[in-house]
Formats: C-alpha cells, sequence, structure tokens
C-alpha cells in the first residue's frame, strides 16, 4: 500500500482552478519528485497534502487514511513535515528558536537533546550559528535550517518546496546530498523542484505537472531520456 | 555630495534651531512653562517650567551637533547656532508679545510667562541679551558633552538625570523618610528650606558629585567587581540573590507604612495598571494580537464585583456575596469575554483586529450605560456601595490595607506570566505572533491558542477591574473609556513589548509619575505623546526589551555580535 496517495484532488483558490484532478502515490522510502514550470501547482499541491489548502473534490490519503479535510496542525503529528518555499523560517527568532519550534509537535524533552545533536551534525554550519537570528543567515544556512526544522518533528513524510531555489551550485548540491542521507535514514521525500536535472538525478520517480495537471509520471531515468522533459525542463534540444 | 555637505550644515543648525524655538514657544503657548514653573528644581533658583525650556535648548542643541563625521569644531559650531536660534526664537516672540496683545488668542500668554521668558529681567535689552547667552551657554555645554568621551558623557547625563528625578520626587521622597529621624536632617538640607521646594544648589552640587563618583568608580573598578562576583561559588551567588529579593520583599511588605495612605494610593493605582499590564502583554507582546478594546474586561471585572456584591447579589442569589465570593466570579466573566471576543476575530489580523477590538471596549462601556439594562448596572449612575475585602474579620477598606490584595494580585499576575513564557504554550504564542501559517506548519492549533492568549488576558484585566471596584466602592461606566486601553497599550510599548520587568517600569513610568507630579496630569496625553515618539525614534524596542523584540529593531548590531559568538 502506497505511504501517500492522492487521488483525483481538485484544489480551487476562489474561483481559480488550480489543481484539476491529479493523482500521486509516494511509497514508504521513496523519493519522488514533482517537476514542473512556474504556476504549474506545484506548491499547490503541497500545501493540499499538509492542510494549509483544502481540496474541493477528491482524497489525500496518508497510510490508508483519508486526511485531506484534516487541519493543518493536526497532519503534523501525522508524521508530514513540510519545508516551505522560500524557507518560511521564524525571521526574527534564532536557530535553535527555530529549531525549537519544529519540535512542537514531539513535546518529549527527553529526545529533544538527541534530535538537535543529529540536525547540528546533519548541518555543522547551524550548530557554529545556533544563537543567530534567523533572518541573518545565508540563504543557504536558511534552506539547512529549513530542513533541519522540519526533521526535528520526526516526520515519515518530508515535503520540500524547490530547496534548491536560489542557492549556488556547491550548495545546492550540499542540500541534495543531504536529501538522499535523510532518506537513506527512513524518511520518505516528496521534492517539488524546479531544478528538473538534480531532482530526477536523486528521486526513484517522477511527475510532471503542467497547468494543475498531470500529464507525464515515470521513473526518474526514464523521465530523464524523455525528449519532452528534456526540451521543456532539462534545457537540451 | 560633499559641496553640499560642507554648505548647509549651518543652514541645518538654524533649522533645527528654529523648529526648537516653535516648540519652546507652543510649550509656552498651551501653559506648560507656567504651570510647571509653580515647582522648583533648584530652590528658588531654577523652576520646572525653565527646565522645561532648558531641556528643549539641550535636546535640540544636542542632535544639532550629531552629526559624527564632521569635526568637533563644527559639531560645537552648529549646536551653538541652533541653541542660539532658539533664543532668538523667544527674544522675537517676547517682542512680539510686548506690540501685539497674545491673550485674547492665547490665554496662556499671560505677564507671568513673559516674566519667566525674561529670566525676570526688567530692563527688556538686557534680558535679550541674557536670553540668548543663556541660549549659547547652554547649548555650548550640550555640544561639548556631545563630543566628550562616552565615559564623560555618562556622568554628565547621568549626575543630570538623577539630580532632575530627585528634585521632581522630593514629595515622594519626604514622606517616605519622615519615620527616620537622622536623613530627615540630611534631607532638610539637601533640599531647599522648608515650604520651598526643590534641592538646594549645594545639595545639587553634592548629588551630582556622589553621581559622578559612583559612575567613575565603576568604570574603573566595576568590570573587576563583577568578574569577581562572577567567580563566586554557586552557592554564595545564589544566597545573595536570596537576600537582596528578600530584601526587595520586607520593603514591598512595609511600604504602605513607610509610604503613608495618599501614596499608597498612588501604588495602588500603579498595582492596578501594572495588572492590566501584564494581561495586555500577553495578548500583546507574546501572542501579537493588538487588542485596543482591553478596558472592556477591566470593566467586566469592575462591574461583576459591583453587581454581586450588592443588590445585584440579591437580584440573582438572595445573598450579597463578599469580595473572595465575587472575585472568581468576576475573572470568569472576563474570561468568558475574552473568548467570546476571540472567536470572531480567529482570522482577523493586525490593522482590523485592532479595529475591531476597540468596537468591542466601546460595545462593553454602552452596554453599562444602556437605559435597558439600568436596573442592573445602574446606567451612568453605576454602581456604589461595593464591599471591600475582608481578611479574618479585618476589614482591608483603606488604600494601606488594601494594598496587600493588589501586591498579591500582582505577584500571581506576574508568576503566571513568567511561567507561561517559557512554557509550551508560551512557544505556541511566540510562534504565532511571528508567522500563523508557519506556525500551523508546526503543528500548532491556531484556534486554541488564540484563544487561550485572549482568555488569559481578559483574567488579568477582570482581576484587575473588580479589585479596581473595591478599591474606590463605586463604578461608573465612564471610568472605562478607551483611553484606558490606549495608557495601558502605552505602558507596554514604553516599557518594551513582551518584557515583565518592562510592565513594571511602565507602569511606574505612565500611571505612577502624573499622579505624583499633578502639574504632568493636565498634560499627561501630550507628555505620552511626546515620549512615545521620541522613544519610537530612538529607542523603539522600549526600556527593558524582551530579547526578540530588541533584536528586531538592532539587526546589524546582532549580526557583529553572532558572528564572534
Ligand atoms: N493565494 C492564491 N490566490 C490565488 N491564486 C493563487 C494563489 N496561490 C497560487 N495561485 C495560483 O495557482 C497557480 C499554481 O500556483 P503554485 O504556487 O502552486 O505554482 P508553483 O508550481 O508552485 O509555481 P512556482 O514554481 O513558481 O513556485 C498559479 O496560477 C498561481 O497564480
Ligand atoms: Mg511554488
Amino acid at each position: 500500500m502506497a505511504m501517500l496517495e492522492l487521488d483525483n484532488i481538485h484544489t480551487y483558490y476562489g474561483n481559480i482552478h488550480a489543481l484539476k484532478g491529479i493523482s500521486i502515490t509516494v511509497d514508504k522510502g521513496e523519493i519522488v519528485t514533482l517537476i514542473g514550470a512556474n504556476g504549474a501547482g506545484k506548491t499547490t499541491t503541497l500545501r493540499t497534502i499538509t492542510g494549509l489548502l483544502k481540496p474541493r473534490v477528491g482524497t489525500v490519503k496518508l497510510d490508508g487514511e483519508d486526511i485531506a479535510r484534516h487541519k493543518a496542525n493536526d497532519i503534523v503529528y501525522k508524521g508530514i513535515a513540510m519545508v516551505p518555499e522560500g524557507r518560511g523560517i521564524f525571521a526574527r527568532l534564532t536557530v535553535t528558536e527555530n529549531l525549537d519550534m519544529g519540535a512542537y509537535s514531539r513535546n518529549s524533552k527527553a529526545e529533544y537533546d538527541a534530535d538537535i545533536q543529529r540536525i547540528f551534525s546533519l548541518f555543522p554550519r547551524l550548530k557554529e550559528r545556533r544563537n543567530q537570528i534567523a533572518g541573518t543567515l545565508s540563504g543557504g544556512e536558511q534552506q539547512m535550517l529549513a530542513t533541519g526544522r522540519a526533521l526535528m518533528a520526526h516526520p515519515t513524510l518530508l515535503l520540500m518546496d524547490e530547496p534548491s531555489m536560489g542557492l549556488a551550485p556547491v550548495l545546492v548540491e550540499l542540500i541534495f546530498e543531504t536529501i538522499q542521507q535523510i532518506n537513506k535514514e527512513g524518511v520518505t521525500v516528496l521534492l517539488v523542484e524546479q531544478n528538473a536535472l538534480m531532482a530526477l538525478s536523486i528521486a526513484n520517480r517522477g511527475y510532471v505537472l503542467q497547468s494543475g495537471a498531470i500529464v507525464l509520471q515515470d521513473s526518474a531515468e526514464a523521465l530523464k531520456k524523455d525528449p519532452t522533459v528534456q526540451k521543456a525542463y532539462l534545457g537540451m534540444e | 555630495m560633499e559641496q553640499e555637505n560642507t554648505t548647509s550644515w549651518w543652514l541645518t543648525a538654524i533649522q533645527l534651531g528654529l523648529i526648537g524655538g516653535v516648540v519652546a514657544i507652543l510649550a509656552s503657548l498651551i501653559g506648560m512653562v507656567e504651570s510647571f514653573h509653580a515647582r522648583d528644581i533648584i530652590a528658588g533658583q531654577i523652576s520646572m517650567g525653565e527646565t522645561l525650556l532648558l531641556l528643549i535648548m539641550i535636546g535640540f542643541a544636542y542632535s544639532s551637533s550629531r552629526n559624527e563625521q564632521s569635526p568637533i569644531s563644527t559639531r560645537v559650531t552648529s549646536g551653538v547656532i541652533t541653541g542660539v536660534t532658539i533664543s532668538l526664537t523667544i527674544v522675537l516672540f517676547v517682542m512680539l508679545g510686548a506690540v501685539v496683545n497674545l491673550r485674547s488668542i492665547f490665554v496662556n500668554a499671560s505677564p507671568t510667562l513673559y516674566k519667566i521668558l525674561t529670566l525676570e529681567i526688567s530692563n527688556t535689552a538686557l534680558a535679550y541679551v541674557a536670553i540668548v547667552v543663556v541660549g549659547a551657554i547652554v547649548s555650548l555645554a550640550a555640544s561639548l558633552v556631545h563630543g566628550a568621551t562616552p565615559f564623560w558623557k555618562r556622568v554628565i547625563s547621568s549626575g543630570f538625570f538623577i539630580v532632575l528625578l530627585l528634585a521632581l520626587l522630593q514629595d515622594l521622597i519626604r514622606i517616605t523618610l519622615t519615620p527616620f529621624p537622622f536623613i530627615t536632617e540630611v534631607l532638610s538640607w539637601m533640599f531647599g528650606r522648608r515650604g520651598q521646594e526643590g534641592l538646594s544648589i549645594l545639595g545639587a552640587i553634592v548629588v551630582f558629585l556622589i553621581v559622578a563618583g559612583v559612575i567613575y568608580n565603576d568604570a574603573k573598578h566595576g568590570a573587576a567587581r563583577r568578574a569577581r562576583r562572577e567567580a563566586l561559588p554557586e552557592a554564595t551567588k545564589r544566597t545573595r540573590r536570596w537576600v537582596s529579593w528578600g530584601l526587595l520583599g520586607v520593603f514591598l511588605l512595609i511600604w504602605p507604612r513607610i509610604a503613608g495612605p495618599v501614596l499608597s494610593d498612588v501604588t495602588n493605582s500603579v498595582g492596578l495598571y501594572i495588572l492590566m499590564g501584564l494581561g495586555l502583554n500577553i495578548v500583546v507582546g507574546y501572542a501579537g494580537l493588538l487588542d485596543l478594546g482591553y478596558v472592556a474586561f477591566y470593566a467586566l471585572g469592575a462591574f461583576t464585583m459591583g453587581v454581586l456584591t450588592t443588590t445585584g447579589g440579591e437580584i440573582f442569589f438572595d445573598v450579597r456575596w463578599t469580595f473572595w465570593e465575587a472575585l472568581p466570579f468576576a475573572v470568569i466573566v472576563a474570561v468568558l469575554a475574552g473568548i467570546m471576543l476571540g472567536i470572531p476575530v480567529l482570522k482577523i489580523r493586525g490593522d482590523y483586529l485592532a479595529i475591531i477590538t476597540l468596537g468591542f471596549g466601546e460595545i462593553i462601556r454602552i452596554m453599562f450605560l444602556s437605559d435597558f439594562l439600568k436596573p442592573y448596572f445602574g446606567g451612568s449612575f453605576g454602581i456604589v456601595s461595593i464591599a471591600s475585602p475582608t481578611i479574618g474579620g479585618i476589614v482591608l477598606d483603606s488604600s494601606q490595607t488594601l494594598y496587600y490584595v493588589i501586591l498579591a494580585a500582582c505577584f500571581v499576575a506576574l508568576f503566571v506570566a513568567h511561567r507561561l513564557r517559557d512554557s509550551r504554550i508560551g512557544r505556541a504564542w511566540k510562534a504565532i505572533r511571528e508567522d500563523e501559517d508557519v506556525a500551523q506548519a508546526m503543528g500548532i492549533n491556531l484556534t486554541a491558542t488564540k484563544l487561550l492568549a485572549f482568555a488569559t488576558g481578559a483574567a488579568f484585566g477582570g482581576l484587575s477591574g473588580a479589585i479596581f471596584a473595591a478599591k474606590l466602592s463605586t463604578v461608573y461606566p465612564h471610568s472605562f473609556t478607551l483611553i484606558t486601553s490606549i495608557n495601558v497599550l502605552a505602558l507596554i510599548i514604553v516599557g518594551g513589548m513582551g518584557s515583565l520587568p518592562g510592565v513594571i517600569v511602565g507602569g511606574l513610568l505612565l500611571a505612577g509619575l502624573p499622579e505624583l507630579l499633578r502639574e504632568f496630569s493636565e498634560y499627561r496625553l501630550l507628555i505620552f505623546g511626546i515620549l512615545l515618539i521620541v522613544m519610537m525614534l530612538n529607542k523603539p524596542e522600549g526600556f527593558l526589551p524582551e530579547a526578540v523584540h530588541k533584536r528586531e529593531f538592532h539587526e546589524d548590531e546582532n549580526l557583529s555580535h553572532a558572528a564572534g559568538g
């Protein structure tokens, strides 16, 4: 049984029909990527999964349970955490305070120290800067912080919205390596990316989203070779 | 750019001087200078009205010499130009007053005012020269201080501040220290003679020297002493901390005996304001929900107390309730109202929230004022003969005894607010204050978190109101206007949003000072306004800011700090 299963999801902003019946499945242990142009509906998809938006039609099943109409704060407790687009860190709080917020749903003092150590070993840069105001971190550091904060919630499914946005190639590589590592430690990842090449190189499978509908889905290898993907998203002629 | 800078600095200085002059004249025309003149800062020499004018000069001269890049000579010249311009503006005003009768428009343009402005010198020409000379000297001193080393700046500004403070608070000081004959002896020498107000010249000099000495000593040995204190064993440190808290506790306990009935009453008002400030601080400071209708909870607490301990108690329950029986109900009613206000505004943020809460405050006031509910709340006549609290048969109906109820309430509120800040719910409040969407994504239930903020805030407001009703033994709807909400908000802004010590300092400053200095109370709103503007420009995070809010306003300093740590 798939871990996450979106079935025929229609999401609206007022009367703007943003998602037009999309279906996606993510199996346990996978890295699945969702690629698409600006405005295709990638962020909308993630916001629908995390409960920040409610679909008008369709189901979002997590381990068989329909969570489509649950509240966003309850969904965190079910094991889904998101690294939002543009990072969404608490800019005025320190690095540590941000991580604390990530552990809000855990409410366990005992695990907290171990969790923090884990984040710091994953991102040594954050350890150096643990008392710095998050808003003053560099873009890459903010991305690490947002990722670390999501991991503090012990997610079984991690949703990442364009983690490579605005980062230098070296940092992009670092972030993607970390995603792979997190995945190896047992976290399932749904990765939204515009950097299709990088995303497809670490993902097992991928979906191509266009104007609110899935137009292609296949293994990452196959998608990389697909002529339309190559033309539209990989910048190859 | 360079060119422009060098040619126009004196223009800027004159500009500042003109503004300063207008400010000084305004302060005179609204009657502030004259009404402040009644109180002396230095007995028989300098009145508070004159001090006000001097402070305006000092302030403007100081900011005129602010440009750090230019050489010291330019800065001092600039300051002096500003000061002299202020003086000349005042001279012009006095000249104008001599030919035109300004009094037909400005009632405060009285002969006394001109006498104050001309330094009580009868020879006109001489007076004009004197004004200019005073302006020049004062501004020269101010700009020299500006150019001085940080150490001297500290010595001089603290010295002045303390002298001013002592002079202003001398009533308070004299009353509190009468039980100690020896000190009274010293005081009568330090302050002017009996009946005269203000410090004696010698007293002022001695105070100034003492302050300077203390600061000098601190600058020289302070660091070493602090280091030594740091190095003490943990146990000793703890004992010392307990001893200082203990001393503070004893002081608070005996305060009403020292202070006497009048000062105790002022203290009680301050205490009730602090209580409200602690509540509003949770809503605005912790959770970031701007509430302009906070007075509603104060009113609800007061009226619940009023109704239950008087006829209302009989109507509903056949018996008059005591203060202690009614108190929890007053709090509960306020909490319910807090939740009632909270539910409809859950999805509303920022400006809109402020407007809706403002409306809520008015609705509650008008409800108590209404004819419809007059049988219960007495309409504009309010409720009279409200019960005083009793403890073991003793009726706490004087300001000196009621003080203890208020003190206890403040302590409970302080403790609760302190514990809440570091708790899980405190973390949730902090998160929704920073970003509601992200907070929700962290697993924070927005509804519960916001309602809890409104409810807790309302509880403190209701408690304060209930005690207020017992303190006055009467309540009128007119006591619960928007201005109270604004005062409480101003109190936490001045103290520092989200900061508990800030609430106390804000309460003492904004609720205490106007009561002590009756001249101030007439200009209370004007002074609040100026204070708020000056604060927003110079210290937007408040006097005793909470860490997060401090950061917000000093981002660049943080960067360097963080890089160091
Ligand atoms: N709050 C909103 N109100 C109205 N329309 C919205 C809103 N948010 C997004 N949309 C619209 O929904 C569509 C999908 O937006 P979405 O943010 O999901 O795109 P995306 O694939 O994440 O794009 P990008 O790669 O630029 O982040 C867009 O046409 C966008 O304009
Ligand atoms: Mg997006």
